[in-house]
């Protein structure tokens, strides 16, 4: 009998993921904190300088910015995808026909990397010749020569909206699910008592989709502090450093100035910073209410 | 009990659903601008690839297809080493998958299927690796990836794509084989099966929806995966897919028709697959949410 003891062949089956992960991915990490204590550029003798460069990032504010702006992003993609997200998602839950039709389509942008997504959208949002500004000339909506990524204040949020172009397909499934969950029996209750299809969305379906509004808030939230493909394409963190949030500040510090030390420790703010949240996420929801989520799917 | 269900039944106190009301319209029209803002870019790309560059930044709307189509930026785009990079891709994404699918299963059989506290540590290890971004790791992997010889090829971008998928697809595939019940595994065992055996023959085939679904999540993924190649490659030999895009924007970045035929292509076996199994790939997509 095999039961639940473990025996050769299951230490055997363990291994290959066991030693992948710890290869190239637990030791990287902890590897990480050693080198953000060096003063490297990769190819000559590393120089071990402690918390220099801890120092250096958190006295000229650089740490502090790019910290803020992922916060910043996470605030705009959070309400840029959540509210339309839910409502398509019900949209598509809908029984009339054409709503799976135009469902199939809502998907497509995921099919897309967003290194392609964001060549396509920096060519539309071209000061010069891009689609939208030539739109918004044709129907008399300013000069037609707004330069939307080159603007420092508003290339974030542009950022951020492109984000939702390419992800709210994704969430908006996620709220499909939860809404097609939600027993017709509620809905006729409702209807009985002679409520109107506003009262019916707030008293019934928001309710009902709160653990879906959960599950989406934290995938948008713990997405969000790793996007980086978008960015490195649409702005290179620019202008000036108006989009450069974390990830993006750790390639450039690591591999544009070959500053292995400074990078390692924006690498570390942000490993810390996911960490932090995915554990605040567990408290506030915790893993009880995980599981029930789970099965509303 | 009768009674409830008897005034639910009564078509009279319902009061009559009418099929136009203002709300129902606008909540259509909400539908019909998504869908506009969400497939017209998607259209535009491919509107402009067939495109003559030849007046594209003057004159001519683009806004509506052209009269004229020509396919001569594809061939622009395949000339430029699209079909070796696209077996680049091709090579990365299926190698990756297959491994990290396998591993993935091989641990969750032994998590599902042991009371060992050494597994049980093993398991949370991996759960934290779910928590953390993983991508700060990128650093020091660059540096090992180097180190071992392994720079600009494509096993150096095969192994930690492998090692990164692993958390994720262990946690899906860990929640399906602990729904096989347990009365399969021990009626195998009086038939002496060993641990493979029983992997192969009943956690495999049984799993199989589940591990098609994971498998197509971390292939698209890794299909489109930007920041290993960009900081792990550097030479066209092992260029993949969203890497030679950004670089065929960089040298023809006012050529826009020749860029989207570059776009097009890079997405087009995703596409096609969407086109034919599109209920797989969206069952796929939901599964890198966890279950």
């Amino acid at each position: 009998m095999l039961g639940m003891r473990m025996n050769w062949q299951r230490w055997t089956m363990m291994l290959p993921a066991l030693i992948f992960f710890v290869v190239f991915a637990l030791v990287p990490m902890c590897i990480a904190v050693y080198y953000s204590g060096l003063n490297w550029d990769g190819i000559s003798e590393p120089v071990w300088v402690g918390m220099k460069n801890w120092i250096a990032v958190f006295k000229d504010g650089e740490a502090w910015q790019s910290t803020l702006l992922t916060i910043e992003l996470m605030g705009l993609c959070w309400i840029t995808q959540c509210p339309l997200s839910l409502l398509l998602g019900v949209f598509m839950s809908g029984k009339q026909k054409h709503r799976a039709v135009f469902g199939v389509f809502y998907f497509i942008p995921l099919l897309f990397s967003s290194a392609a997504i964001g060549v396509t959208w920096s060519y539309i949002l071209n000061p010069n010749f891009g689609l939208v500004n030539t739109i918004l000339k044709a129907i008399g909506i300013g000069n037609g020569n707004e330069n939307w990524l080159g603007n420092p204040h508003l290339a974030l949020f542009i950022v951020s909206l492109i984000i939702a172009w390419q992800f709210i397909p994704f969430n908006s499934l996620l709220f499909q699910g939860g809404a097609k969950q939600i027993p017709e029996s509620l809905y006729e209750a409702a209807k009985i008592d002679g409520a109107g299809p506003f009262r019916i969305f707030f008293s019934i379906t928001l309710p009902q989709l709160k653990y879906t509004i959960v599950t989406a808030s934290i995938l948008i939230l713990t997405g969000t502090l790793t996007y980086f493909d978008l960015i490195y394409v649409l702005t290179g963190g620019g202008p000036g450093s108006a989009t450069q949030v974390l990830a993006m500040d750790m390639y450039k510090q690591a591999f544009i100035n070959t500053n292995i030390g400074m990078g390692s420790v924006m690498a570390i703010i942000l490993a810390v910073f996911g960490l932090v949240l995915s554990l605040l996420i567990l408290k506030f929801t915790g893993f009880n209410r995980m599981d029930s989520q789970k099965e509303g799917m | 009990m009768a009674e409830p269900q008897a005034l639910l039944n009564k078509k009279n106190y319902v009061r009559p659903q009418r099929k136009y009301s203002w709300t129902n319209m606008a909540f259509t029209l909400f539908g019909v601008i998504w869908l506009i803002i969400s497939f017209y870019p998607v259209l535009y790309i491919l509107m402009s690839s067939v495109r003559e560059q030849n007046g594209f930044l003057t004159g001519s709307p683009t806004w509506l297809p052209t009269i004229h189509p020509t396919f001569s930026n594809y061939l622009t785009v395949l000339q430029a080493g699209f079909v070796h990079f696209f077996f680049n891709s091709l090579i990365l994404s299926v190698v990756t998958v297959i491994f990290t699918v396998a591993f993935s299963l091989f641990l969750a059989y032994v998590i599902v299927r042991s009371r060992n506290s050494a597994v049980r540590t093993i398991f949370n290890v991996f759960l934290i690796g779910l928590a953390l971004p993983i991508q700060a790791a990128i650093i020091p992997v660059y540096v090992l990836i180097t180190k071992i010889g392994l720079y600009d090829s494509l096993g150096g971008l095969i192994l930690p794509s492998i090692a990164f998928g692993i958390p994720l697809t262990l946690l899906f595939l860990v929640n399906f084989v602990r729904d096989i019940p347990n009365e399969l595994y021990e009626s195998m065992e009086i038939e002496g099966a060993s641990d493979f055996k029983m992997l192969f023959h009943l956690v495999t085939p049984l799993a199989m929806p589940s591990i098609i679904s994971i498998a197509i999540y971390q292939f698209i993924l890794a299909w489109n995966n930007f920041l290993f190649p960009l900081v792990l490659t550097q030479s066209d030999s092992v260029k993949v897919l969203p890497l030679a895009v950004v670089q065929f924007q960089g040298d023809h970045s006012l050529d826009i028709p020749v860029t989207m035929a570059a776009v097009t292509l890079s997405a087009l076996p995703l596409l096609i697959a969407y086109i034919f199994g599109g209920r797989f790939i969206r069952r796929g997509m939901m599964a890198g949410f966890g279950k």
